[in-house]
């Protein structure tokens, strides 16, 4: 009997993972179970490129369906309701509403995040929208309209993609948050300032220390109410507050979850039949000496990969710089590494007039991130930087005159 | 059938069908070419579709953005014909094309 690989959860993982298989050399059969009708598609533009109309949905695909053909990969609609470790079997409901049960020798769970849900007086009104997915994205599609308003609910990376997606087709933007300054989890203040500048001079009304009271409407949304009593009048709301990691399933079938399915170096959960890679994982990272669960696309990949080789009994170690992008107008983000616990920032350009600078993140002298905006040669300088915990002085990195090049060799001093 | 050939740094070949407009990132993931990372899916903001475009073809691959250029300066194996293929539109121009893949995307 052929050997059956299950991969719960259709993604940017699953979708590297039966690649990844195929490549090291699984040869039984790779089944992907998902919950929605696509073939697993790119993410990242539902916030952006999809939104404002420069992407079609055909232009999404991760990998083109004859591609899985040829790798003999197949794929299921359904949702897994439970995993049987010790008969080595799960429980899927299908689209029909049927249920059946399947044998695995290997699993894999790509389950992803999902988005947090606010619990609010009104909701559950229409026209509140979250994004996530495809079926997300294109409902909130359907509701663009030039010159209505629209009131964005969290000023993080999502809600600020949306912000100008949405500028660009000509709504009137509201984005409200909570904190004092937007991007306040994962930014320095100069980077706040910087985007918070940006937005504001492309017409997007940027409301901080704003908490949503809750929202009014009959049926459909028209007003979002501040805790301070404030009324914003609004014909589309988007919530975007964060992500929790789907880990319901693991958990009910006995393995280590904490904030995310606990994985090792090499992407095994505490089964070792079972592997798991993506957005609801929960891995230590050498580099920063602590366990991460990172939202991002380059884990999820880098991640994949190192479980596809686990499942074929190679080692392939997974501890990749975690890195992340993010496109607002004419702005392209780029940001490497972690800067969780830094002590100094240090800026090189000019973060308050121009549209181009980086924001170095180093704790006790040492490069631990950055914050690059329109600064390819920075951040492709700091990937190399960060992974080897170079020590450069500030004065060097805050001066612009002096090549990015050459600050290489200001490393190689350092490191030896 | 007009054909680019991606050449692994271990030697393997992959020779791949141009469909004319694709860029020649997506030409290698939708072919299953290994080497080839792209992890951003073609907004040239990663620097892992890194790929060494054999001598007499470079011309045909048209010439690199500022961007792209800064990206590619710091990246390790970097080489006079170095491109990020996310950045290059296929074309029946390129029948017999030849692409090497570096040891590592970064």
């Amino acid at each position: 009997m052929t050997r059956k690989c299950i991969i719960i959860g259709a993604s940017h993982a699953a979708a590297q993972l039966t690649i990844s298989l195929r490549q090291e050399g699984w040869d039984g059969e790779i089944l992907v179970i998902g919950d929605e009708s696509h073939l697993p598609y790119h993410r990242p533009p539902l916030s952006k490129a999809f939104l404002s109309g420069e992407k079609t949905v055909e232009t999404l695909s991760i990998r083109p369906a004859a591609l899985y053909k040829k790798n003999n990969v197949q794929f299921l609609q359904g949702r897994v309701t439970a995993i049987n470790r010790n008969k080595k079997t799960l429980t899927l409901r299908t689209n029909q509403g049927g249920v059946d049960e399947l044998s695995y020798n290997k699993l894999a769970l790509c389950t992803g995040a999902r988005v947090r849900q606010v619990k609010l007086p009104g909701c559950e009104l229409n026209g509140i929208h979250y994004l996530r997915d495809l079926a997300d994205a294109e409902s909130i599609k359907s509701k663009i309209a030039e010159g209505q308003r629209a009131v964005i609910v969290g000023g993080g990376y999502i809600g600020l993609e949306t912000a100008a997606s949405l500028r660009k087709l000509g709504m009137e933007v509201s984005v409200l948050e909570m904190a004092p300054r937007i991007l306040q989890r994962v930014t320095a203040p100069e980077v706040s300032e910087f985007f918070h500048r940006m937005h504001t001079e492309h017409g997007v009304r940027i409301y901080t220390n704003s908490a949503v009271a809750g929202f009014v409407g009959n049926g459909y949304v028209n007003k979002v109410v501040l805790a301070n009593g404030t009324e914003l009048p609004a014909h589309l709301v988007i919530v975007g507050v964060g992500v929790v990691p789907n880990t319901e399933l693991a958990e009910a079938a006995g393995l280590k979850v904490k904030d995310g399915i606990v994985v090792d170096d090499h992407c095994v959960t505490s089964d070792i039949n079972i592997v798991a890679a993506g957005d609801c994982t929960n891995q230590f990272s050498k580099l920063y000496d602590r366990r991460v669960r990172l939202e991002s696309v380059p884990n999820a990949t880098a991640q994949a990969k190192s479980a596809a080789a686990s499942l074929c009994s190679f080692h392939k170690f997974c501890d990749t710089l975690p890195w992340f992008w993010s496109d607002q107008y004419d702005l392209k983000l780029q940001i490497a590494g972690l800067s969780h616990g830094y002590d100094e920032v240090v800026i090189r350009g000019d973060q308050f007039s121009g549209r181009s600078f980086a924001a170095f993140y180093l704790k006790e002298g040492q490069l631990i991130a950055v914050d690059c905006v329109n600064r390819p040669q920075e951040f492709m300088f700091s990937k190399k930087a960060i992974t080897e915990k170079a020590h450069i002085k500030p004065e060097r990195l805050a001066d612009d005159s002096v090549p990015v090049k050459d600050l290489i060799f200001d490393t190689e001093r350092n490191t030896q | 059938m007009a054909s680019i050939t991606f050449i692994e740094h271990d030697g393997t070949e992959h020779a791949v069908e141009i469909e004319p407009g694709k860029s020649l990132m997506q030409t290698a993931i939708d072919n299953g070419v290994p080497g080839i990372d792209a992890d951003c899916g073609g907004e040239c903001a990663c620097g892992t579709c890194h790929v060494i475009v054999e001598g007499k073809w470079i011309s045909t691959t048209g010439s690199a953005s500022e961007d792209e250029l800064q990206m590619l300066d710091l990246t390790p194996e970097r080489d006079d014909n170095s491109r990020l293929a996310c950045q290059i539109n296929t074309s029946e121009a390129m029948d017999g094309m030849v692409a090497r893949l570096p040891e590592f995307q970064m």
